[in-house]
């Protein structure tokens, strides 16, 4: 029976931080719905948040929850606007695609 | 107990995360995306980030995939998308490569960078929080004094982002044109 009972580190929060951050950015890149292109983008801001709680946590300094408050309103903002810009478009247009944005291409 | 609480939360986050990219359809990416943010959230509860964790349950969980859903709904885009068929060739296997160049870069980073963080303090628990709000105490203090600038600017970019999103959706009365027409 093992007797020490393992904690995690805060390196186990950053390493999960980071492969939070990789699924984003290959759901980027390989995503072609402009919806869930903006679902992988939050999925990289809640990685960044995780990182910095995680540092903020250690380095014994509450800035690091600070800066994460004002990433959510950020986010926020960032959501609302993004999503109207692509109600604007598909109402003019039926392709839910991003290969279908490519009007402005000269 | 720790490590309990991180090993479920962390196979919630990793698990909503592979679904948000996997799934064809946007309304179960976006039903994985919860999945995601609440494990989050008990992350944030386990390194004594009580307030954040409530923010996040209810401006992400609450606000933000509702309007998700809203809009995937208002835009009939709810039928999935054909995953099987690369629309540029060798997106996918390129997007895994950068993908695993990224994932090695970062925990490289981590790893080296890691004796310095583990040296600098002994972390927020214990001495600082020994009362139950303290938590929030400390946040207001830095939000309201430290960085208090930086959150009256951010009222000025909500307002920017509400009417912004005003114009953008407003439809004028002289903007009605058939489906076919060019837009003028």
């Amino acid at each position: 029976m093992i007797a020490v009972v393992v904690q995690p580190t805060p390196m186990w929060y950053l390493l999960l931080s980071a492969v939070l951050f990789v699924i984003g950015t290959v759901g980027v890149l390989v995503r072609r719905n402009p919806l869930v292109m903006f679902m992988c983008i939050e999925l990289m801001l809640n990685a960044v948040n995780l990182t910095f709680v995680t540092l903020g946590r250690q380095l014994n300094d509450i800035s690091g929850q600070t800066i994460v408050f004002f990433v959510l309103v950020v986010a926020a903002a960032e959501v609302v606007v993004g999503l109207s810009i692509i109600v604007a478009i598909m109402r003019r247009r039926t392709g839910a695609n991003a290969d279908d944005l490519a009007d402005l291409k000269g | 107990m720790e490590l309990f609480v991180f090993v479920c939360a962390a196979v919630m986050v990793i698990v909503g995360a592979v679904g948000v990219v996997v799934r064809g359809n946007p309304v179960h990416a976006a039903l994985s995306l919860v999945l995601t943010l609440f494990g989050i959230a008990v992350l944030f509860v386990a390194q004594h980030a009580e307030f954040l964790a409530a923010v996040q349950v209810i401006v992400y969980a609450g606000a933000i995939v509702v309007l998700f859903l809203f809009v995937v709904m208002l835009l009939g885009v709810d039928r999935a998308e054909d995953l099987r068929t690369d629309s540029l060739t060798g997106q996918r296997p390129l997007a895994v490569v950068v993908g695993l160049g990224l994932l090695g870069v970062l925990v490289a980073a981590i790893v080296s960078g890691t004796d310095a963080v583990i040296t600098r303090g002994a972390g927020i628990n214990g001495a600082t929080i020994d009362t139950a709000d303290a938590n929030i105490v400390q946040l207001a203090r830095s939000v309201f004094a430290d960085y208090v600038v930086a959150f009256e600017v951010t009222s000025v970019l909500l307002v920017v982002a509400v009417v912004g999103t005003v114009l953008l959706s407003r439809r004028r009365a002289t903007d009605v044109r058939p489906v076919s027409g060019r837009p003028s």
